[in-house]
């Protein structure tokens, strides 16, 4: 029982993460803020829904398997921020007037 | 009402909103974006029914693949100046009545009696495998599956016949422009030993719990499209022999065990003993040529003249 409230508590928290990082993917004027508010949010989001998930874990290679998902969803994550930040960076695309 | 049909309703309802949204779109990149959470809500629809098999490959082919297909094709269109999407009538009742027929079969089927699931069920035992779905696809029904992959191979032989002249016998796709040192290239380092860790692994897998051919093939694919775009493997070329053989590997392999069957009973058929090693044997060939044939179809035809 305990665990189960755990798990709540730790994914209700990742899911305000997420809500976090879509508010700020909608409501952010460009490319770049966006990409903020969505990577970092949702990465932090990510990780406390699979800290709740793993706390329900039978075993402990379904919770390293849980591991794996977040870090290679965060480097996943980091790269492509990155090279969308890059390829948006001469052109701010999305921008004031951009019509996003 | 429990939570879990709350869900599942709350669930259709995205999948239909978000299909709506991808069909009726004004932007194609929007389309083409939602196309791909169609994908995902699909695929979680999916394991919802149970159906894990088929989510890894609506998530894999249908969202993934497709998904970069379709981001390739808008792309070139773009660069081609088209002006914004209108619904065209005539494709748009096409696909209605097609769906529409569709939904009509599926509430049919629905009453019709047994299944086929009992059948399925009962000779598992002969099946070689314990995965029920690789059963089928691989032992029972595995005409079909033999022709999927030929229509993969016929597809990329379409997409290769656009190549112009003056490309023809060079590497296809465009010139990737990744830095030898730079994110994407590290990334490339670090994700590429994973996909291919994880594409074997399904393949692998496939026989006794959700994984197989496709689905570790896309992985694959996946993988193998990194590396070259992180600038770290360069693709053959469309003349090369050694490619050419790992494009028809499955297929063939496929074919010639069928053949085998052949003189054994009947064509597909595998004898029981035989069918574990038959099946294992035809999944890593088909993998093979299923993960070259995608990464293909995505890198398309050779567009680089020298």
């Amino acid at each position: 029982m305990m665990a189960a409230y755990a798990s709540a508590v730790l994914i209700a928290l990742g899911l305000i993460f997420f809500l976090a990082g879509t508010l700020g993917l909608l409501r952010f004027p460009d490319a770049h803020s966006r990409l903020h508010a969505l990577t970092k949010a949702d990465n932090l989001g990510l990780g406390f829904i699979v800290a709740g998930a793993a706390v329900q874990a039978g075993d402990v290679w379904t919770v390293l398997k849980l591991l794996l998902i977040w870090i290679l969803a965060l480097i996943a994550s980091t790269t492509v921020a990155q090279l969308i930040a890059r390829s948006a960076a001469p052109r701010n695309i999305g921008g004031e007037g951009g019509g996003g | 009402m429990n939570i879990g049909a709350v869900f599942d309703l709350l669930l259709c309802l995205l999948i239909l909103v978000v299909a709506v949204g991808a069909v009726g779109g004004r932007l194609l990149f929007t389309n083409v974006s939602l196309f791909v959470v169609f994908g995902l809500l699909l695929a979680l629809g999916w394991v919802r029914l149970d159906a894990v098999d088929v989510a890894l490959a609506e998530a894999a082919i249908g969202a993934g693949l497709t998904g970069v297909l379709l981001l390739g094709a808008v792309a070139r269109l773009e660069n081609t100046g088209s002006g914004p999407v209108r619904l065209s009538p005539i494709p748009a009742l096409l696909c209605l009545t097609i769906a529409v027929g569709i939904g009509g079969a599926f509430l049919r089927v629905n009453d019709a009696g047994p299944r086929l699931e009992p059948m399925v069920r009962a000779n598992l035992g002969e099946a070689g495998v314990d995965n029920p779905v690789t059963a089928v696809l691989l032992n029972f029904r595995s005409y079909d599956t033999l022709l999927e992959a030929v229509v993969l191979l016929i597809a990329l032989v379409g997409v290769w016949s656009l190549t112009r002249d003056a490309c023809w016998r060079q590497t296809p796709g465009i010139r990737q422009h990744a830095r030898p040192d730079g994110i994407l290239a590290n990334f490339g380092r670090l994700l590429a030993p994973f996909g291919l860790i994880v594409g074997i692994y399904l393949v692998w897998a496939g026989s006794e719990a959700p994984g197989g051919a496709f689905q570790g093939g896309t992985v694959l694919a996946a993988a193998w499209l990194l590396a070259v775009m992180a600038g770290l493997a360069m693709p053959p070329t469309t003349a090369d022999t050694r490619l050419r053989w790992v494009l028809v590997a499955g297929p063939l392999l496929f074919l010639l065990a069928g053949i085998y069957g052949m003189t054994q009973g009947a064509f597909l058929g595998w004898p029981p003993g035989m069918a574990a090693t038959l099946i294992l044997a035809i999944e890593f060939g088909l993998a093979l040529s299923i993960a070259a044939t995608l990464a293909l179809l995505v890198l398309g035809a050779p567009r680089r003249v020298s």
